[in-house]
């Protein structure tokens, strides 16, 4: 089957705290039909966004699609509370990396 | 009914804007300028120690400006969250920044100041009656954790604000609020639907951010209309597109379709976006569902010591593969040496370059760095503790032994003399609950003056 890299598919993809303790990650697809091609795929689950970030799926709260926007967005709980014992990043918005190794694969 | 225009300068006051894109905001005649200053986002520390995270002279430059354009043309502005996060330091700091700046501008109007800090008993009061409940996945609150909170604030919806332009004020600075809400106040009131005006106030309190390139220190302009709302920049840089501005509305959300706030919730999953001309977008479909209790937003934080840290740097090679246990001689060494003096403290470790960036939820873990930036951080009881195990630890990770060492002068690079720093209190997140109330008013009290 053949992939595409999420970040040919993009053209936003990042992090942000959304209050102290949730992560939030947003995906914006460059446009309505590769927003359809990545949600068509069915690989957008609370399972991956586990994967990638070697959490249990328990942790990802919140998985919604804003087809307005073309976006898929995950929410997961913060590994630390802002600010907390351990944290590395105050604001959160710096914890996307894992999502540009993402690949679509085509399902036709 | 008409158009109204709302002028939102920047994301946050104290971040900035061209003079030109807010002229030539103030050429479209608003009726309105709105702008929220505040946050959760720089952590805990700011709530606690009263500090705003916004620096004095940044947040002046803008206010002066605002003031006088306010003032000349006989428009409201509305600040919320002064201070940046909304206590009665944070407020106190704006208000003495805005009667400066009316003293020397020999500026008049009448000013509302609102409070938002709340006090403990009445926290512990609603506990007590079961209205308190946590915001997502938060620990249940105990009596414990309100005696341990320095200072509570809560978030005020729109009808505080509301309130205010009511009583006659001009210029309205409240303390910690939704963050639409100084945008929507002076719609609603009007008589626009609180669901547009929420959405769009959402779309504005980042300022610029919303257009493309977006930019948290630029103008947007919001006109609200019978059943929809536009939003457009005013730097001819910018332009706002269907998916800059839809884009926006997710931003530091969990749920785009369904935004809870102050007295409801924001239902937008049929919210349409369409671009009304070059650089400007109409939104229409954005609806308020309100709720049946009303419930504010608590947000409290404790204190948890004084934090020191130094920082360094490691280019061997065998000291990088040997890391782990370095840090574990390093954390013995410690534990070891103040054993009689019983300190409490906590000792971390970031190594930049090896998950500094990530900890937990780095799912790379098999690079090999070719150099470490290191961070040695200790928080204490007090400030000299603090500074002792850090001062201690960096003095041991310095000439401790490791298997396979071959650079026995010293482990680590420091960049800096002195090479320790003070990092002051620290302080904790510990509530962040809803509260239900009687009133949207009951928790934040009005003031008036005339200035």
């Amino acid at each position: 089957m053949k992939k595409v890299k999420i970040t040919e598919l993009a053209e936003v993809i990042r992090s942000k705290n959304s209050g102290p303790y949730e992560l939030t990650l947003d995906i914006i697809f460059k446009n309505r039909k590769f927003f359809k091609l990545a949600r068509h795929s069915g690989i957008f689950r609370k399972e991956l966004y586990a994967r990638l970030y070697n959490i249990s799926v328990e942790q990802v709260l919140d998985l919604v699609e804003f087809e307005q926007a073309n976006a898929i967005k995950a929410t997961i709980v913060r590994p630390v509370v802002s600010g907390g014992q351990g944290e590395t990043d105050v604001y959160g918005a710096q914890q996307h990396a894992p999502l540009l190794s993402i690949e679509v694969p085509i399902v036709t | 009914m008409g158009e109204m225009r709302v002028l939102s300068p920047t994301a946050i006051l104290g971040y900035g804007f061209p003079l030109d894109s807010f002229k030539e905001g103030m050429k479209r005649k608003p009726h309105a300028i709105a702008v929220d200053a505040g946050s959760t986002d720089p952590g805990p520390y700011y709530l606690g120690a009263g500090v705003p995270f916004t620096d004095r002279n940044s947040v002046k430059r803008d206010l002066e400006i605002l003031l006088e354009a306010a003032v000349a043309n006989g428009i409201p502005l509305l600040i919320g969250s002064a201070g940046g996060s909304g206590g009665e330091p944070h407020l106190k700091r704006d208000t003495e920044l805005v009667r400066e700046i009316a003293a020397a501008k020999g500026l008049h109007f009448r000013l509302a100041l609102i409070h938002a800090e709340i006090d403990r008993e009445k926290v512990k009061a609603a506990l007590g009656t079961g209205k308190i409940t946590p915001l997502g996945p938060v620990p249940l609150l105990t009596e414990e954790d309100i005696d341990q909170s320095v200072r509570i604030v809560g978030q005020m919806g729109i009808e505080p604000l509301v309130g205010a332009l009511e009583a006659g004020a001009q210029v309205v600075l409240a303390g910690r609020a939704y963050d639409p809400s100084v945008f929507a106040a002076p719609l609603v009131r009007q008589g626009y639907r609180p669901g547009p005006a929420i959405h769009l106030g959402k779309i504005l309190e980042c300022g610029a951010i919303a257009a493309t390139p977006g930019s948290g220190s630029d103008c947007l302009l919001g006109t609200i209309g019978a059943g929809y709302f536009e939003v457009e920049p005013l730097n001819p840089m910018r332009r706002c597109t269907v998916t800059s501005v839809a884009a926006h509305t997710l931003y530091e959300k969990s749920d785009p379709l369904y935004l809870p706030l102050p007295g409801g919730c924001l239902e937008l999953k049929n919210a349409e976006f369409e671009q009304a001309a070059e650089g400007r977008v109409r939104v229409t479909g954005s609806k308020l569902i309100p709720s049946q209790k009303y419930s504010v937003k608590l947000e409290g934080v404790k204190k948890a010591g004084f934090r020191a840290v130094t920082i360094a740097g490691c280019r061997d090679p065998v000291m990088i593969k040997e890391i782990d246990l370095v840090v574990e001689t390093v954390r013995e060494r410690v534990k070891d040496n103040f054993a009689s003096a019983a300190y409490k403290y906590l000792l971390d470790f970031k190594f930049y370059g090896k998950n500094g960036v990530m900890g937990l939820l780095e799912p790379e873990r098999s690079i090999v760095p070719h150099e470490l930036g290191i961070i040695i951080e200790a928080v204490g009881e007090s400030q000299a503790i603090a500074d002792t195990i850090c001062g201690f630890a960096r003095s041991t990770m310095l000439h401790c032994s490791y298997p396979g060492r071959v650079a026995t002068a010293g482990n680590l690079a420091f960049p800096y003399s002195p090479s320790d720093f003070k990092g002051g209190e620290v302080y904790r997140f510990n509530i962040y609950h809803l509260m239900e109330v009687n009133d949207p008013f009951e928790l934040f009290p009005l003031e008036i003056f005339n200035i």
